[in-house]
């Protein structure tokens, strides 16, 4: 038990690494504010795009949403990183995170708003464009609210995965949370840098987890 | 009280039965007792607990405090086996209840095969004969989202006779059902009756209890206001209370 | 050279795919290995966690939910990271293959689990009591008649949620498992080209597109049915 603690929940090691884990964290945070609004920009755009039923678009966008989804996104991380040198282009390990993410991240929320907004009853926009409010108009006003009220479980859960992700950006060297523990582990021969960052994760998201069961089981009992 | 069969031990004996959820008090000191091949109607506003009274009767509401015995067998007794009493007791849902995932034959063998014992093929022959007195033998390998509202309440009504149980509980059968389906049931339920079976029968079908029932319970706010044969209580009713209650439903 | 042909030297190299292609097969291979093998596992300790908690068993519960939002809130990669690292200076040290295949298990898990207690309590009450009405007992109520429903509302959500962490093998790269990505990155800095990753991109695709479009018939198929 003694060893047991002393190798996972060493105080010591843990307070000596708490400066650049903080840093890590910070780091971490950062790229949340990154990759979530930018990939709910682009699936908002993804999502709107998909109400045109023309194949010319509709078929581009299916492939595009498959292509990004079906890539992990850390082999997409890695090709970015390992593979834009290469083409000649230098944007930094924290340009790839945002790119990788953006691709990946606004081909999930764009599928999840698409289901909402196809949730929405036809009524809805002849009802709105009968009292003449525009497409644009009816779309922002009347359909996105519904749709992403309808699909809002969906939304969240996402999101907690988006921010779940941010720690692969440690594999291309960005100094978020995950890589400033595996420092810290690597300089200390010792893992409880890495128990200190899942225990900051796991009080960071634990309350989304909690709000999510709420969520989908109440969903679940309107039915 | 009117029964023809007073001598025999009664096959629904509740006495005194209390129900609260919470800090609501549904049944206030009910008893009902049912004798052998007595057709029980029960009748009452909504929120006056005739639902509930039914569902003590095979527990799967547990009262709060009074005595029910089923055929004998005290179904509040700790030691009783209550899933081999419930085969004794068939029950009838408002809302049907048949499984989906099931043929019509699959919903009436689950329980002769896995509470009866009985083998695939003995359950079978036993579901097939269940699902003819009910008029659907042709209907054996149909989903329930294939039939309609009326055939499905047979099925089920097919799935509690397959077990032979000594009294059948109704609870709202055709409540429902459209208009037109509703007749197809009365007349199981009739046919039934016929045949000697003991019911409870919670339901808004008047004309059924007027051609039907031996005796016919108003319940209002947890209690039994009055009883009687359906004459009495349809042609002369003692209470205030019943004279409302059936003066609405004229309406 | 035009722009063109640096392009395709650079990203297709035929030479260099040619070279690398039976390591890259060899990663595919693993891979599929490493998917089937947490698929697997992951459903089964998830179903059957649910089950458990559908007994309604109090401190048991507690613990399930807990141990649940525990692998929820994780990300994958630190779980796999502790592991690997971590255990071996207690005693055990797990390979990078079991440290990816425990972790991703506990993952798909806690998700299956989650799901399908969603899908039992999503079973009418109703069906409940018509089962026990004829006599069955809690436990043949679940398995013959709760259980199917509740099965059935969760595969798309199952299905997908199953092809999100099964992608997850690629983080087995990290810690030295010789599936697809380390095998390519390896290559490229082997060869100096990055078209060993155009090929390891390429066998993800191969290997993933497929399931992504069965998750998408999945979910039109049991959308509206039940």
């Amino acid at each position: 038990m003694e060893e047991f603690l002393f190798t996972f929940f060493n105080i010591e090691v843990m307070r000596a690494a708490s400066p650049i884990l903080l840093q890590g964290l910070w780091m971490t945070l950062l790229l949340i504010l990154a990759a979530v609004p930018l990939g709910l920009a682009g699936g908002v755009v993804l999502a709107v795009l998909s109400v045109f039923r023309h194949p010319m678009i509709r078929w581009p966008l299916i492939a595009w949403v498959d292509f990004f989804r079906a890539f992990p996104p850390l082999v997409l991380l890695v090709f970015i990183y390992a593979g834009l040198p290469f083409a000649g282009i230098e944007i930094g390990a924290f340009g790839c995170v945002a790119i990788g993410f953006f691709l990946n991240t606004s081909s999930y929320y764009g599928e999840i708003l698409r289901a909402g907004i196809e949730s929405i009853p036809r009524g809805q926009v002849e009802a709105a464009r009968s009292t003449g409010l525009s497409a644009t108009q009816t779309m922002g006003y009347v359909i996105l609210p519904q749709a992403v009220r309808n699909v809002l479980p969906d939304l969240v859960s996402n999101t907690l995965e988006v921010v779940k992700l941010t720690s692969i950006a440690s594999v291309v060297a960005l100094p978020e949370l995950l890589f400033q523990a595996r420092q810290a582990q690597s300089v200390t021969y010792n893992p409880s840098p890495i128990v200190a960052a899942a225990i900051v994760y796991f009080l960071m998201l634990w309350p989304v987890v909690r709000l999510l069961s709420r969520l989908e089981h109440k969903a679940v009992a309107r039915r | 009280m009117l029964s023809g069969v007073a001598t025999a031990r009664p096959i629904v004996d509740a006495i005194g039965i209390h129900k609260h959820f919470g800090a609501l008090h549904v049944l206030k000191g009910v008893d009902l007792v049912v004798s052998e091949r007595e057709l029980v109607f029960v009748i009452g506003p909504s929120g006056s607990g005739k639902s509930t009274l039914l569902r003590c009767c095979n527990r799967l509401e547990t009262p709060s405090s009074g005595s029910v015995m089923v055929d004998g067998i005290d179904l509040l007794d700790r030691r009783t086996d209550i899933n081999l009493a419930r085969q004794r007791i068939g029950m009838v849902f408002q809302q049907f209840n048949l499984y989906p995932h099931m043929t019509a034959r699959g919903n009436v063998t689950l329980a002769l095969r896995k509470v009866a014992g009985k083998s695939r093929a003995e359950a079978d022959e036993l579901a097939d004969a269940a699902l003819a007195r009910v008029g659907l033998a042709e209907k054996a390998e149909a989903y329930p989202l294939e039939l309609s509202g009326g055939q499905q309440q047979r099925v089920a009504i097919a799935r509690a006779i397959a077990l032979e149980p000594r009294v059948m509980l109704f609870d709202e059968p055709t409540s429902a059902l459209d208009p037109e389906l509703v007749g197809g049931v009365l007349a199981v339920m009739r046919s039934l009756r016929e045949a000697g079976m003991t019911m409870v029968v919670v339901s808004h079908e008047m004309a059924f209890a007027r051609a039907a029932a031996d005796r016919v319970v108003f319940m209002d706010h947890g209690v039994i206001v009055e009883q009687g044969t359906p004459a009495q209580v349809f042609g002369a009713p003692q209470q205030e209370r019943t004279r409302a209650f059936l003066r609405q439903l004229d309406h | 050279m035009t722009d063109w042909d640096r392009f395709v030297f650079t990203f297709f190299n035929w030479k260099v795919m040619a070279e690398y292609l039976p390591k890259i097969v060899e990663g595919f291979i693993l891979t599929v290995e490493l998917a089937l093998l947490i698929v697997v596992s992951g459903l089964a300790l998830g179903l059957a966690l649910a089950v458990i908690r559908s007994f309604g068993i109090r401190p048991l519960n507690w613990l399930i939910v807990f141990v649940v939002d525990l692998f929820r809130a994780l990300p994958p990669l630190v779980i796999i990271v502790l592991i690997y690292f971590g255990l071996p200076s207690l005693g055990p040290a797990p390979s990078g293959f079991v440290s990816t295949w425990i972790s991703l298990t506990l993952v798909l898990a806690a998700f299956a689990e989650e799901i399908v207690w969603g899908g039992i309590l999503a079973v009418p009450k109703g069906q409940w009591e018509a089962a026990r009405s004829t006599g069955l007992g809690f436990t043949a109520t679940l398995t013959h008649v709760v259980l199917p429903q509740a099965l059935r509302i969760c595969i798309p959500p199952l299905t997908n949620r199953t092809i999100a962490i099964t992608k997850g093998t690629a983080l087995g790269s990290v810690v030295a498992v010789a599936e697809i990505l380390s095998v390519a990155s390896g290559a490229v800095a082997f060869s100096s080209n990055p078209s060993p990753l155009t090929l390891g991109a390429i066998a993800y695709l191969i290997l993933f597109i497929p399931v992504v479009a069965f998750g998408r018939w999945v979910e039109t198929r049991f959308a509206w049915k039940r």
